[in-house]
């Protein structure tokens, strides 16, 4: 794993220390008809952060979910959410925690003040208090209409909405949030990402979020982790995982095996390193300025024919590809269709 | 309570821990709270009810129409209060919010309640509890006709009382079969096929003459039908003379064998379902 906010090594963390992070998990593990889903994760998550967990369809993001919020008991390692077990003291967990899942987990012919309310006395919330909270929740989430209408008329960005609600009905220390923006047109996922801002900055709330889209994870989480087949392969703030493949990305597409012409780019100067997928080449260099020019060059000196050529800054698809050989949003494209 | 100034807007609302303290409702408060939700679905999902009640009605006035001059003939019998129990088995029967159930784990529903620290088994008992309510609303229809038709209850309103409490109950012990096949399966079309479990039960016993004009193998099956316990007691309290405290007795004790058969099922079926999720270390 390509770790660049250092975590303390689990050998030197006592269980103190395991009880101040928001969540911890030491050496995760889930078998699934045996194989891997998840395979020796390691989380050390602080209290008011938002960490992104960034990864293809299948990569074990939603089990690593379902796991820390005790919906599916981990076959090794520990975790700790809030300071509890989550396989010992699920209970205590379920109190401090709040899930919003992949995919929105409703009652189509429940009202959205029947889902609230129910919602807020099994968490033992009863009379005034009940009251003032959903009032606070249609006020934080401007829930508006849907609180009277059945849930199954509403549009899924309301009903994503209340998904929301339901999971801050106790007013959790910890959100999960599951790919709380698959399926939303622009404007509904705008307006998720700015009230998981608002949830994170205005109420201190911890939240976890997972997502396979490289903008949400780069515009919403303060470190991201990048799991690959159920492993995290790189971690860090989403500069410093970018700043990791350099400070800007040539890209080249070229007719036939990009293959070839890796060595002649590779002794390009400035080049810091060169990947080749099929038909296209990744350049990873501290200055795209310098090398874009002799790297056309390079190019024009192979028998390649060259397509195109862009100069940019580097994407976490990037630090995906270099870690994985694989483009990020590819892979979902793959899995998705499949 | 904090107020704070957001960059968007200004809302008023609480921190994390602050103010708010969630807790474990208690057993008692997650039942209502599931039972209340299981009621207030039932006149939205009016498809569940209905036919029940439809098809006990248009048997007991069919029924009474073809059979009655056959059984008119022995003094002090009335065909009419004898089908009503069959009328109102047929009413009650297979009548849960188990296929509900289903689609709380279709669309993910049930894992929001195994979220939150409501009890596991007041999931079950909750949709129980509304089952209950329903049958014995179910029944009111099936009585009012029979009653219009000239049935008289033993002991006045504490035998119709009576007469209810065992249809519920009865409803209930079948229920525990529809929640097994649910929380086991989680298909649809297998707990909506749970009604024909009740076909052979129907038919293998005194539904539609009295057990004494049964004969050979179907009287020594219908020995060993608990539903012919159930209608002997169930008529007992429209056909007698006085309390027959014998036959209320089997009734009950048909009710309860059922019942512990269909409930072992479904609380392992609850066990399994949730095991799934939690405990697979």
């Amino acid at each position: 794993m390509r770790t660049l906010s250092a975590p303390p090594s689990h050998t030197d963390i006592n269980t103190a220390d395991r009880t101040d992070y928001a969540i911890y998990a030491d050496a995760l593990v889930r078998h699934f008809n045996g194989s891997r889903a998840v395979d020796e994760v390691d989380l050390r998550i602080p209290p008011g952060e938002i960490y992104g967990f960034l990864g293809p369809n299948g990569a074990g993001k939603s089990t690593i979910v379902r796991i820390l919020c005790t919906l599916l008991a981990p076959t090794g390692g520990s975790a700790r959410v809030a300071g509890y077990d989550v396989a010992g003291q699920p209970g205590q967990v379920r109190l401090r925690i709040g899930v919003a899942l992949q995919e929105a987990a409703l009652d189509p012919k429940q009202t959205g003040s029947e889902l609230l309310n129910l919602q807020g006395r099994l968490y033992g919330l009863s009379g005034q208090a009940l009251s003032t909270r959903l009032a606070e929740l249609g006020e934080l989430i401007e829930l508006d209409e849907a609180l009277d209408r059945q849930i199954g008329s509403s549009a899924g960005g309301m009903q994503r909405r209340l998904d929301l609600a339901a999971a801050l009905v106790h007013n959790p220390q910890i959100l999960f949030l599951d790919e709380p923006t698959t399926g939303l047109d622009p404007a509904s996922r705008a307006r998720v990402w700015s009230e998981i801002r608002r949830l994170n900055q205005q109420l201190g709330m911890t939240i976890f979020l997972t997502t396979q889209y490289l903008e949400e994870a780069d515009e919403l989480a303060h470190r991201v982790g990048i799991i690959d087949r159920g492993r995290i392969v790189a971690e860090g703030t989403p500069e410093e995982l970018k700043r990791s493949v350099g400070t800007d990305v040539v890209v080249a597409r070229v007719a036939g095996e990009a293959e070839a012409a890796r060595p002649l780019l590779h002794a390009v100067p400035s080049v810091l390193s060169v990947e080749a997928h099929g038909n296209e080449l990744v350049i990873s260099t501290s200055s795209g300025a310098e090398v874009i020019s002799p790297a056309a060059v390079a190019l024009a000196g192979s028998n390649l024919t060259v397509r195109d050529l862009t100069l940019r800054t580097p994407t976490l698809d990037d630090v995906f590809l270099e870690l994985t050989g694989t483009h990020i949003e590819r892979n979902t494209t793959q899995e998705v269709s499949s | 309570m904090t107020a704070i100034a957001g960059t968007e807007k200004t809302i008023t609302t609480s921190a994390p821990g602050d103010v708010i303290h969630a807790s474990p409702a208690g057993f008692g408060r997650d039942l209502t709270s599931i039972a209340g939700r299981a009621l207030r679905a039932v006149p939205r999902d009016p498809a569940a009810v209905a036919p029940p009640v439809f098809i006990a009605l248009f048997f007991f006035v069919v029924n009474i129409a073809t059979l009655k001059k056959l059984t008119g003939s022995h003094p002090g019998f009335s065909y009419t209060a004898f089908e009503m129990a069959t009328a109102i088995l047929l009413g009650v029967t297979g009548v849960s919010r188990a296929p509900a159930l289903v689609l709380d784990v279709q669309t993910h529903y049930l894992d929001r309640l195994l979220l939150t620290p409501v009890r596991r088994t007041a999931i079950l008992i909750g949709h129980m509890t509304a089952d209950v309510a329903v049958a014995a609303a179910l029944t009111i229809p099936i009585l009012v006709l029979g009653i219009g038709l000239g049935v008289r209850f033993q002991g006045g309103v504490l035998g119709a009382v009576l007469f209810i409490l065992l249809a519920s109950l009865w409803s209930l012990a079948f229920a525990g079969f529809g929640y097994a096949i649910a929380l086991k399966t989680g298909n649809p079309a297998a707990v909506n096929s749970m009604f024909l479990l009740f076909f052979p039960f129907l038919f293998l016993t005194s539904s539609y003459v009295p057990r004494s004009q049964l004969s050979g193998w179907l009287d020594t099956v219908a020995g060993f039908n608990p539903v012919t316990y159930l209608l002997d007691g169930l008529r007992s309290l429209v056909l007698g003379n006085s309390w027959q405290w014998g036959q209320l007795g089997q009734a009950v004790a048909a009710i309860a064998v059922v019942g512990l058969i269909s409930m072992t099922m479904c609380f392992a079926a609850l066990r399994g379902r949730v095991k799934r999720y939690s405990s697979a270390r």
